[in-house]
């Protein structure tokens, strides 16, 4: 499957299950999940050395991922479906009673390919770190990745853990940032003044990179860099520049779809942007 | 008739005070020559909780996290998730109320095999005052769905819960303090998590202690034996999950219980015997705790008679009981 379609076309239907998950759950976080699809698609079609088969909670001896930012759920459940962890009729499914896709990733009801719960902001760099040094530590050479949303930078906790991956040196890790510049209450300037992430994290003592995370070719390159700069006691920190709501017009830019559903009309609307190319589910 | 002849209850002998956290930190250093899952994290407390033999004989599977709990107990996690067996500590204080939250979703909810490790729990904790001393971890704790609570009594007993709590899968809170305390349980002793120690058999009351009230209320069943009063006593290293069996036998015998802990009542282990007990058989009884108060400073005996922790306050809610009030 990952070599069958180009990444543009499942980032296109990812973008197409997202905005039809929340508007079907008539809730969920259809903003951020839109500006990291591409990161995501990337990161589990062609980055991760990780595989549904193999998958299990330990990542042992694979590349393992942690969403720390957990209200983007919908795009992680959408890219692992795509990708074959479970089945993509399993979307329907999305925040109804019962379901194994919670409204926030959890493990409680035994969903393939999710190794920890998220949704309470801050913690996700935390506990790759705390992976990462696991790995290290039975001399798996395989990788820990981790998304967290620029809003959720503003979590005390994440400098507490920007500040134990310099000192541990855990440089089998590559964390991200969705830099889209939004978050509830408006941009991230005028909620909180984000301000400079990279000389944020570089003073932190991180390597930090910055890509265009809409461009598979600027993905791909900045993956590679990051990679490269693995293994030299250094952590290395992603800034994916992107755009909140991508892919839709009317949510592109602005905070007011963080956490709102559309209606079935405005769902209708989006599609009209989005190609179908794997097929709804 | 010699005093001997009559005196009926067991004999408890301190062989010595110590600490109970030094029965952490020896428990935690044979855990790290016999099991090498065991990893070990602190937020710059490595010291108070006598983790120093554990890093120096396991300097890399020892990590010192700096005063940054929130983190600490993230990194736990993840080395948990990896199939990690890890005990990370610091004061009761700064790993249950201030990580809260991490506590619930990275540990408990995420089912990761994390070992929370408390010292200095309790007013005995002395001198630093109220900011240190915690008198609500346990009933943080135990609200959290998953969390196994464990709170020993002294030193061998500290020692032998951390040896249990590496071989139960699942999140545990061990809580353990400060000062030297009498050190009376065998050193073999067998740890069931969630088993009650019967210390006495009596019939006219229930006493149950957790904790540094254990010792406290062996004094004060002794004081009630010479005045012919049996105490039927109970040591709870487990709050959570109760035993709860060992509660209801003894009460259903006795039909008065007086419970010993060095917590506020609230959220207690009080509360927790009260709830069963309005179910099963409910009992006229005693709260030997504190009540919606913060400590202060203070000698930790002296502390412990002041908020009324001790054997004598004991008795006296032993007579009261009987009398009727």
């Amino acid at each position: 499957m990952a070599n069958e379609y180009s990444l543009e076309n499942i980032a296109s239907q990812v973008r197409r299950d997202i905005v039809r998950m929340v508007t079907k759950a008539a809730s969920g976080h259809p903003g951020g999940s839109l500006s990291s699809t591409d990161v995501l698609t990337y990161l589990f079609f062609k980055q991760m050395n990780a595989t549904p088969e193999n998958w299990e909670r330990n990542g042992k001896d694979q590349d393992m991922f942690f969403l720390s930012a957990g209200h983007i759920s919908p795009v992680l459940y959408s890219v692992m479906a795509r990708r074959g962890y479970f089945p993509v009729e399993e979307l329907n499914t999305f925040r109804v009673f019962g379901t194994r896709l919670q409204g926030h990733p959890s493990i409680e009801k035994g969903l393939p390919g999710i190794n920890q719960a998220a949704g309470s902001l801050g913690q996700g760099l935390s506990v790759a770190i705390g992976a990462a040094l696991g790995k290290r530590l039975s001399n798996d050479k395989s990788m820990v990745y981790v998304l967290l949303g620029d809003g959720e930078s503003e979590e005390g906790q994440v400098w507490e853990a920007a500040m134990a991956a310099s000192h541990h040196k855990v440089d089998n890790l590559i964390a991200m940032t969705d830099w889209n510049h939004q978050q509830i209450d408006g941009t991230t300037e005028n909620v909180a003044g984000l301000g400079d992430l990279k000389a944020k994290w570089e003073a932190f003592g991180w390597k930090v990179l910055e890509g265009d995370g809409h461009c598979f070719k600027s993905i791909g390159e900045t993956f590679n860099e990051a990679v490269k700069s693995c293994g030299n006691g250094v952590p290395v920190m992603i800034l994916w520049h992107t755009v909140m709501g991508k892919g839709v017009d009317f949510m592109e830019g602005t905070c007011k779809w963080h956490g709102k559903n559309p209606s079935q009309e405005q769902c209708d609307e989006a599609m009209k942007q989005i190609d179908e190319t794997l097929g709804d589910f | 008739m010699k005093l001997w002849e009559t005196f009926n209850m067991k004999k408890y002998i301190n062989t010595g005070n110590k600490d109970t956290r030094s029965g952490f930190g020896a428990g935690l250093a044979e855990l790290g020559r016999t099991n090498s899952k065991v990893v070990a994290l602190t937020a710059d407390l490595k010291g108070s909780l006598k983790m120093d033999e554990f890093a120096e004989e396991n300097p890399d599977r020892f990590f010192e996290c700096g005063i940054a709990e929130a983190n600490m107990i993230g990194m736990a996690a993840g080395l948990a998730i990896d199939g990690y067996i890890p005990f990370a500590g610091s004061f009761a204080n700064f790993v249950t109320a201030r990580v809260m939250d991490q506590i619930r979703q990275s540990v408990c909810y995420s089912r990761t095999n994390v070992k929370i490790a408390a010292s200095h729990a309790g007013i005995t904790l002395g001198e630093d005052g109220a900011t240190h001393q915690t008198l609500e971890d346990i009933g943080v704790m135990r609200m959290l769905p998953e969390m196994v609570v464990i709170n020993p009594c002294d030193y061998n007993q500290t020692k032998a819960a951390t040896i249990a709590a590496a071989a139960y899968y699942g999140p545990v809170y061990l809580r353990f303090g400060r000062p030297g305390v009498p050190n009376f349980t065998p050193a073999d002793q067998k740890f069931e998590i969630g088993k009650a120690v019967k210390l006495n058999d009596g019939k006219d009351l229930t006493i149950i202690a957790t904790g540094h009230l254990v010792w406290e209320a062996i004094q004060a069943a002794e004081v009630l034996e010479e005045a012919g009063i049996s105490v039927d006593l109970l040591n709870i290293h487990t709050i959570k999950p109760l035993d709860e069996k060992s509660v209801i036998e003894s009460v259903r015998k006795t039909r008065k219980v007086i419970v010993a802990e060095e917590h506020l009542i609230a959220g207690g282990l009080g509360e927790l015997v009260a709830g069963v007990l309005a179910r099963t058989c409910p009992a006229p009884m005693k709260f030997i705790a504190i009540d919606d108060k913060f400590g202060q400073s203070g000698k930790p005996g002296e502390l412990m008679k002041a908020y009324g922790l001790d054997a004598d306050h004991i008795v006296a809610a032993a007579h009261e009981l009987l009398n009727g009030r």
